[in-house]
């Protein structure tokens, strides 16, 4: 073992590669670990923050739902309401109609009863003059008869 | 132990111990040393550089994964010792890691097959001769290397203490702790000897352990038949020393700057 210019050289060799380390081996790789550091950070502070996202939409969409059932409910109720209304108003309108097609059936059921009845007393009034005639044997002025034929009719 | 009936004992250890060196006196060159660790050292960290200048913020994928995995230990080492912000500290403790932690890895190729292959290469291709050509493939057994690396360390902590502390705190620290101003002469001493230990100690640490595992795979390569029971177990108690050795020498390198950054 003895000591010569290989020193020299070795330093030299060792310089270099001290060089190499500090110029393009460290700098690029530990930016690369940082970036890589940073980048995982943000990923998992999303990540963090997706789940509380998720969280308030989902307590959200519980509170709309709960909101929408309500008003569908009281659609409903409404429109129940609103359906027996309908029915009870049909109804009325049915018994009112049914009502007045009743009444103008009697009405012209009496003028019908009235005319037969007249038409009857008339024929009646011919009658009972036919009848007098026979029972009389006689001719009867009908004109001078025509009075009391007339106030005998009223009276029947 | 391939040529086992050319060398004897000795001189298959000494072979296999003695770098491939060029030059003479100081400027001798360790071959070996340098192209292996400088091509482990560039294959690994050009492939950090492309994979880095690569790299996704998204999922990563294969060696990304590996890398950051890698890198994040580092970096948090670093972290939860060195609280200054020097833009320094963590490039520095990565590349100690890593680097000593494959050339140290080159120890759990078998002691043979790299040494053997470059003599077999070096004497079919250009004709030299095979007791001359030598490998050591474990740089880290190199003291060269060790030292070069925790002279580097204690450089860069002598310019940490001048950044951090200005030249007058640095000053005034070395002249007055641990004793106070009286006895500035002694404290002067303390901290020359505190700082001169370090890098020695840093760098033989490393050798030291390094030289010993490769020898203890030299020695059972040795065996014979019997080199077959034993060479797995201790590279696999080895794979331990390994990324020990690489993580010591990080974390003392940190623990170093930490202390040059702070005021006592």
């Amino acid at each position: 073992m003895s000591i010569n210019a290989t020193l020299i050289g070795q330093m030299i060799w060792f310089a270099l590669f001290i060089w190499i380390t500090m110029k393009y081996v460290w700098p690029p790789l530990q930016k690369a670990m940082a970036d890589r550091q940073q980048l995982i950070a943000d990923g998992l502070a999303a990540g963090e923050r997706g789940k509380h996202d998720l969280e308030l939409a989902s307590k959200r969409s519980a509170d709309t739902i709960r909101e929408a059932k309500e008003k569908a409910a009281g659609i409903f109720a409404e429109a129940e309401k609103r359906g027996a209304q309908m029915v009870e108003e049909a109804k009325d309108t049915a018994r009112a109609e049914a009502q007045k097609v009743y009444d103008a059936k009697l009405a012209e059921l009496e003028q019908d009863t009235e005319r037969a009845r007249s038409a009857l007393r008339d024929r009646v009034a011919e009658l009972a003059v036919a009848g007098a005639e026979k029972i009389l044997r006689r001719e009867v002025n009908a004109a001078a008869h025509a009075d009391m034929l007339s106030g005998l009719k009223q009276e029947l | 132990m391939a040529s086992g009936e050319t060398l004897n004992i000795t001189q298959y250890i000494v072979h296999h111990l003695t770098n491939l060196k060029v030059g003479s006196g100081f400027w001798t060159w360790h071959l070996d040393t340098l192209i292996v660790s400088g091509a482990l050292g560039l294959l690994v960290f050009g492939s950090m550089a492309v994979l880095a200048s690569r790299a996704t913020s998204g999922v990563p994928r294969g060696w990304q994964n590996f890398f950051e995995m890698v890198l994040s230990f580092v970096n948090q080492q670093v972290k939860d010792t060195y609280h200054g912000n020097h833009p320094l500290i963590a490039p520095l403790a990565i590349t100690i890691f890593v680097w000593v932690f494959v050339m140290n890895a080159m120890d759990l190729i078998p002691v043979d097959f790299l040494p053997e292959t470059a003599k077999a290469v070096a004497v079919n291709t250009v004709g030299a001769d095979p007791h001359h050509v030598f490998l050591k493939v474990v740089a880290t057994t190199d003291p060269n290397l060790t030292f070069a690396m925790s002279i580097t360390v204690f450089l860069i902590t002598i310019y940490m203490n001048f950044a951090v502390k200005g030249v007058g705190g640095f000053m005034h620290e070395i002249f007055t702790v641990p004793f106070g101003a009286k006895l500035a002469p002694v404290n002067l001493l303390f901290r020359v000897v505190e700082e001169v230990a370090r890098p020695i100690s840093l760098s033989l640490r490393l050798f030291g352990n390094m030289y010993a595992g490769e020898m203890v795979f030299i020695l059972i390569a040795l065996l014979g038949i019997w080199q077959l029971p034993l060479a797995l177990p201790w590279a696999l108690f080895h794979i331990l020393i390994i990324t020990l050795q690489a993580f010591v020498f990080m974390m003392l390198t940190i623990v170093y700057m930490s202390m040059a950054s702070e005021s006592h």
